[in-house]
């Protein structure tokens, strides 16, 4: 083709070619910019798909019976009568999915219906599929199912004594173990008697975290469908299609090939849809069954009851450091509320202790974490996984250790910055934009004026924290990558990006075309982008521990740049500009040293077609894998909690504390974050935002928990959004989102996660904001107006008295 | 979702078609306003009506009006419109404030003020669904024989929760109710009765067609005061309305104070005019008669909110009260 017929094609989108001559040569043109999401306009105008927009004809609508008892052992089950109700199809219950389930292949103690026991109220025992989702409830209702009551446990105390070992809630795997446990782990990394001895200043303190849930827009919700020739498509708002798909597989006893898993649009999900659930199995064996699709959709109680949300923590503390406040030792023991199922938890456990050890250097510490079942909803991964109780424990500890110093708790945590380099526990961090972060909300919230000067009632409390860049290693152990990208470039200029990422609202979508968008030098509008659907596109894991914009951004470069290489190439010879400084962007190929020069550029839809011309049809795969040699320890769980990369948060929270009734208001958190290089920033700061509200909600009024007593022992105290309580607008501080760039060499032009690790600091800065504001310690959460006003109580009756237990040693 | 039972829903025109369809389908027929309380019930089958008879088309239950002696509002007058009624603003103030406590901003566009006058009483044990209400094994209140608020209670002790009824009761409102009998008026003071399970004095077939509220005399005072976990969406955890009548040298000549989102009705305080009369609302009158008021409120555990923190809220409420009125 000649160059003047492919100056003719059609320019729409492309830039002003005056603009190109701003471009440096490692300037971005679509990264790093404010960036609409592809799916924005959907989503604020209503048209999105979700997976319960979807219809399919004949479809029929199930739903599950659920246990009223928080432990019983199923003596009968009569359910097969109730297909004999006009419009129930079929019924099916634990004796039809004998095989369990889990996420983490070790502890898979799950089955999509109860086998012979229930292990708490929710407990799904039978599912019902009918023409309505009345019928089915109507079925459901029909079931008659006899229990025998089981002591049961609802606090891991009682789950752990040797009554409650004697009826267990899961069988112990080992003669003479507790089965009530689900994993302990203990870890010492230095000296940390010796140190703590040496220590001038020790804090020892008992915290609590109390449980959380997820609550996403979206309830659960999944289709099976079995076609004309025996494939099996799931549609599920899951946020990790590629285990589902494997799970189902296994369960069914399909051929893992046979089985297909699209996920829709997912309205927030948050961790809560990060493994296989009940319903997923119940509608693949209906479609099954009955050869007709069928959907489940939960209902918002539901919601409650599959949970997989924060864990209760309690936790003990015990915190040395120098007189000048450099910390010594850290010794820590937490014991986790597991609820009915093990779920992440043996990741849960480890976690709560491996990720602390980040942004301060810790000359030696100590954990011993025990995650216990109890007769509750099933705890799980939430936003922070593991690491958002220690650390509230940890960052409560520092700031009483910086009041024992007389010390700024902001000096004392640059005093023990970490800077790059290993972790006491051997993590490798290559990048650490922590002091940044610190001096970032010092500036903003004009901490020096503020702290310890504001009058009575009014606060600030600073904290910091760390968080992983995705998983070293995937959830089954393997060597294949951890993430694929499929880059299609057509004749048009349209490009196309096939993904496994879950988009969930946090933009993995958005982010994979901005970078196809920069790479390939195309307008973002002309970039296409297809997730989620494991017949259609390349394998990714899913989208937690905050991993898709490091690994599958790292994957799309990968594919990226093998085609803009072929087109460069292409361009190259024909204008007979060096390679090198072939560049592509803002819809042109253009030699980068004369970007204003007609004669050597071309409209970037012509480049590709002369690239195809003489290389065939463009496109290419590209992946990644984690980096396996020193990023860790090899010490026995030294690969759980390593990442590739690691952000870095602080954040400054000021509150006023109405001392008459224990109101706390939050007027304003300043949140700084690291996360490495911000692909956009738009995107970065509504995770910042959205994660330090998270944090603040479960710090101020959120709370999973359940009844005790009797008769309504193990029912949940408030199983709606009325009654759950989640902040309002109104009930908002002002968030003040401030990005760190701190690049890293792992990550796709340096970037680290952003989605998870600003949620951290929000409690425990709130809570130290408390401590500046009236002088008490809330060393349990959360912070309702009733604890706090006890707290002040208490401290009215203890006037003069120590406000927490430490000691400061003479001598050292 | 949840999902609602079967029902034939009805649209009269006026009054007394709605009344002829209650009479009609007794035993199996409730009036539908807002249905901001009454949907979620029924989602909770705690009413399952096989008739629901609507009252939105019926004009006469709409209006707003003033005269010389007061208000007259339509039970269906959107507890949005009474909120921002310029006239309610500047002559009743705590009913205007009360009405914008309640819910969040759609659901005061959907509920009513008559809807709200006739809440039916909450309870943590009551308002769950049908699923967990059959794992609790019911409750007093509705399909069951024992209360788990008070253990071994044989009275329903589900909380009054309606916030424009505690500030109607100062207000001294009478309730103008259409039944198959005619029609009859009765003051709010003794619209409700102790008993949980049913707390309105309201006969079947009956409506509450419209509120009269007095014009407040010029030298009276009112205050309405709502505890809330959230500033919008939540049902009160405590409610209290104040009204001080001063006499022409500024000293209090009566105070009356009602207490609610306790027990199951809205609780008149004894004794306060006796000791406020002819005193000065001075800080010390208002420190006793905050204790004097905490003695005699009882918060009970029928919300999932520790009942001893909302009782210590009780003078924090009254002191608040009074502080506004003396500003």
């Amino acid at each position: 083709m000649h160059p003047d017929e492919l100056n003719a094609l059609q320019r729409t989108g492309a830039d002003d070619p005056a603009e190109l001559e701003t471009l440096g040569a490692d300037d971005f043109r679509v990264l790093g910019r404010r960036n609409r999401k592809p799916e924005g306009l959907r989503k604020g105008t209503g048209r999105e798909i979700y997976t319960d927009d979807l219809a399919l004809p004949g479809m029929l609508h199930a739903k599950l019976l659920r246990s009223p008892h928080p432990h019983a052992r199923i003596v009968s089950l009569n359910a097969q009568h109730t297909t004999r109700i006009p419009g129930v199809h079929a019924v099916i219950t634990g004796a039809d999915l004998p095989t369990p389930y889990g996420i983490i292949p070790w502890t898979r103690d799950e089955h999509a219906l109860a086998v012979d026991k229930v292990r708490y109220i929710g407990d799904a025992v039978a599912c019902v599929a009918a023409v309505d989702e009345e019928t089915a409830n109507a079925a459901v209702e029909a079931i008659e199912v006899e229990y025998e009551e089981l002591p049961f446990y609802l606090e891991p105390e009682e789950a752990l004594t040797d009554g409650a070992a004697a009826v267990p809630i899961h069988d112990a795997r080992r003669e003479g173990r507790n089965g009530n446990v689900t994993k302990k782990v203990e870890l010492e990394f230095g000296r940390v008697d010796d140190l703590m001895r040496e220590s001038d200043v020790v804090v020892e303190g008992d915290y609590f975290f109390h449980g959380t849930t997820h609550a996403p827009i979206e309830p659960h919700c999944a289709i099976g469908n079995v076609d004309a020739d025996g494939l099996l498509t799931v549609w599920s708002s899951t946020q990790v299609p590629h285990y589902l798909q494997r799970e189902l597989a296994r369960v069914l006893e399909l051929d893992v090939a046979r089985v297909r898993v699209v996920q829709p649009a997912v309205g927030g999900a948050f961790g809560g849809k990060s493994e296989p659930f009940d319903l997923e199995f119940c509608v693949a064996l209906l479609a099954l069954r009955t050869g007709r699709p069928v959907k489940l959709l939960y209902t918002r109680e539901e919601l409650f009851y599959s949970h997989r949300g924060r864990h209760p923590m309690s936790m003990w503390y015990r915190v040395g450091a120098s007189r000048d406040g450099k910390l010594k030792a850290v010794d820590a023991r937490s014991l986790l509320d597991g609820g009915a199922y093990a779920s992440f938890g043996l990741v849960t456990t480890y976690y709560s202790g491996q990720l602390l050890t980040a942004p301060y250097e810790l000359e030696s510490y100590r954990f011993d974490s025990t995650r216990v079942y109890t007769n509750k909803p099933p705890c799980g991964p939430k936003r922070g996984h593991g690491s958002v109780q220690p650390r509230f424990a940890f960052e409560v500890s520092l700031d009483k250790v910086a009041a024992e110093l007389e010390m700024d708790p902001i000096e004392l945590r640059r005093r023990n910055f970490m800077g790059t380099g290993r972790t006491v526990n051997e993590f490798r961090v290559q990048s650490n934009g922590f002091l940044e972060c610190l001096e970032a909300v010092e500036a903003a919230s004009d901490w020096k004026k503020k702290h310890g000067k504001l009058a009575y009632g009014r606060g600030v409390g600073v904290a910091g924290s760390c968080y992983i860049s995705g998983t070293n290693y995937p959830i089954y152990p393997n060597e294949m990558p951890q993430a694929a990208v499929q880059v299609q470039v057509e004749r048009s200029g349209r490009v196309s990006v096939l993904h496994g990422a879950s988009e969930i609202g946090q933009g993995s979508d958005a982010t994979m075309a901005a970078i196809a968008a920069e790479e390939l030098g195309v307008p973002l509008g002309y970039v296409r982008v297809l997730s989620a659907d494991t017949d259609l596109v390349p394998v990714d894991l899913g989208a937690y521990s905050s991993r898709e914009t490091l690994m599958v951004g790292n994957a799309c470069v990968h594919a990226c740049r093998q085609v803009g290489d072929v087109v460069r190439a292409s361009v190259s010879r024909t204008l007979e500009i060096p390679v090198a400084r072939v560049r592509l962007a803002g819809g042109w190929a253009f030699d980068s040293s004369a970007p204003a020069d007609d004669d050597r550029r071309l409209p970037i839809a012509a480049a590709f077609q002369l690239a195809e011309s003489e290389h065939g049809t463009l496109g290419a795969l590209g992946h990644y894998n984690t980096p396996k040699e020193g990023v860790h320890g090899e010490y026995r769980g030294g690969t759980i909690g390593a990442s590739p990369a690691y952000s870095f948060t602080a954040h400054v929270a000021e509150v006023e504390v109405d001392p008459e009734t224990g109101f706390v208001d939050v007027k304003t958190i300043w949140v700084a974050h690291d996360c490495g290089r911000a692909l956009n920033p738009m995107l970065v700061e509504g995770q910042m935002e959205g994660s330090a509200y998270m944090g603040f909600a479960e710090a101020i009024m959120e709370q999973q928990v359940m009844k005790r007593g009797t008769p309504e022992g193990g029912l949940h105290d408030a199983p709606s959004l009325l009654d759950y309580r989640i902040p309002t607008s109104l009930d908002c501080p002002e968030f003040v989102a401030l990005i760190v760039e701190a690049a890293d060499p792992e990550g796709p032009y340096g970037a680290k996660e952003a989605g998870e690790g600003p949620l951290h600091p929000s409690l425990p800065a709130i809570a130290n904001a408390i401590w500046d504001a009236v002088g008490v310690r809330m060393d349990s959460l959360p912070f309702t107006p009733d604890r706090v006003w006890r707290a002040l109580r208490d401290q009215a009756d203890d006037m003069g008295g120590n406000r927490h237990e430490s000691t400061i040693r003479e001598g050292g | 979702m949840l999902r609602l039972h079967p029902y034939e829903y009805h649209r009269p025109e006026t009054v007394d078609e709605a009344i002829a369809l209650l009479v009609e389908h007794s035993g199996d027929v409730m009036p539908i306003a807002g249905g901001t309380d009454l949907v979620p019930n029924m989602k909770h089958k705690l009413f399952t009506p096989g008739h629901l008879v609507s009252l939105r088309g019926i004009a006469e239950m709409q209006d707003i009006a003033e005269d010389d002696d007061g208000f007259t509002i339509g039970a269906t007058a959107s507890l949005d419109r009474v909120a921002r009624d310029a006239r309610a603003l500047r002559a009743l103030p705590s009913l205007a404030r009360a009405c914008s406590l309640v819910s969040g901003p759609q659901l005061r566009r959907m509920g009513t003020i008559g809807g709200n006058v006739c809440l039916d009483t909450r309870c943590t044990y009551y308002n769950q669904t049908l699923f967990w209400r059959k794992a609790l094994g019911y409750c007093l209140k509705k399909d069951g024989t024992a209360c788990h608020v008070v253990k071994g209670g044989t009275r329903c002790v589900a909380a009054h929760s309606a916030d424009t009824a505690t500030a109607l009761l100062p207000l001294e409102a009478e309730l103008r109710i259409v039944g198959p009998d005619g029609e009859r008026t009765t003051p709010i003071t003794a619209f409700f009765t102790s008993d949980g399970v049913w707390n309105r004095r309201m006969e079947p077939g009956e409506l509450l067609v419209s509120i009269r509220v007095p014009r407040p005399a010029s030298n009276t005072r009112h205050s309405f005061q709502k505890l809330r976990a959230r500033d919008s969406i939540d049902f009160p955890m405590l409610n209290l309305a104040v009204r001080v009548d001063f006499s022409e040298d500024h000293l209090v000549a009566d105070l009356q104070m009602v207490a609610s989102a306790m027990g199951s009705y809205p609780r008149r305080l004894g004794k306060m005019g006796v000791v406020a009369a002819g005193r000065w609302l001075t800080a010390e009158l208002i420190d006793q008669l905050a204790q004097e008021a905490f003695r005699q409120c009882h918060p009970l555990d029928n919300m999932p909110i520790d009942a001893e923190w909302r009782r210590a809220m009780v003078p924090v409420l009254v002191r608040r009260a009074l502080s506004e009125i003396t500003d």
